[in-house]
């Protein structure tokens, strides 16, 4: 249960500025790091497990992106709209772990590979199916929190 | 091995908080192009790594644990989502679209040049 105390975590920490970047936390960085090394291992340990050719379905990745951003739309819109403000846990979770679970370079990669073996038609569905599971998901997730009563 | 792939995963997904960064306060935040950057050049790095024909190990952690943690489909999902949500039907489906034609096209790319280094 988020407690009133977790609030002072974003009282500001002292940080360092950098010239292009709005805010550099150290903090933030390394929630950051343990996130995206978690959804990376979950990725690639399905990725290694379940070798793909070019002309099926990937399941693997279509799997991951579909449950990351499932993910993330929950995190982000409990975070956003629901939880006192923290510091870290966008960053872990959002940022870092669905960031690292989901991958947008394997995708288009995957869609090359099928376009080059002459599968056209399933280059085609995969990349609709992928976009139209991810957007649901987010609305989904989101929808789903938002319905959800909270004491004032 | 998986300890690489953990390490990397991890300086991955920061590397690709930091261009996000760079990116969205040099172009503003009014379309999501920290997101674009980061996905579209993720898939020409990944493109060259796939046409280098790397041994599988290697192709494990520079492929599926760099570039795949660099770039992200949840968050290009999510602010598509939010576009929509904000009546920016033509940001999003540009968001989309635009994301689509350059990922692959980056991803030729980078292929073509992997291949011949």
């Amino acid at each position: 249960m988020p407690t009133p105390a977790q609030n002072s975590a974003n009282a500001a920490p002292t940080t360092r500025r950098f010239r292009s970047l709005p805010r550099l936390d150290r903090r933030e960085v390394a929630a950051i790091f343990v996130g995206g090394a978690l959804g990376t291992l979950l990725r690639a340990a399905l990725s290694e497990a379940f070798p793909q050719s070019a002309t099926n379905w990937p399941w693997p990745t279509f799997i991951v992106n579909v449950v990351a951003a499932f993910l993330l739309g929950y995190f982000v819109t409990r975070l956003q709209e629901r939880l006192p403000l923290s510091s870290y846990r966008r960053p872990l979770l959002g940022t870092g772990l669905c960031g690292g679970l989901s991958t947008f370079s394997t995708m288009q990669v995957e869609l090359l590979k099928m376009v080059d073996a002459g599968a056209y038609w399933l280059a085609l569905g995969y990349a609709i199916a992928s976009v139209a599971a991810g957007y649901a998901a987010i609305h989904v997730a989101t929808g789903a929190v938002r319905r959800v009563w909270v004491p004032r | 091995m998986w300890a690489g792939v953990v390490l990397i995963g991890g300086c991955g997904s920061v590397l690709r908080f930091l261009v996000d960064g760079v990116v969205g306060t040099r172009l503003g935040r009014g379309f999501p192009f920290g997101t674009l950057v980061v996905n579209v050049s993720g898939a020409m790095i990944l493109g060259f790594i796939t046409g280098l024909a790397l041994g599988a190990d290697e192709a494990l952690l520079a492929g599926t644990a760099a570039v795949g943690s660099y770039t992200t489909f949840s968050t290009w999902m999510f602010e598509t989502q939010r576009l929509t949500e904000e009546r920016q039907n033509r940001s999003a489906a540009l968001n989309v679209i635009v994301s689509l034609v350059l990922g692959v096209g980056a991803a030729a790319l980078g292929r073509w040049i992997g291949i011949r280094v």
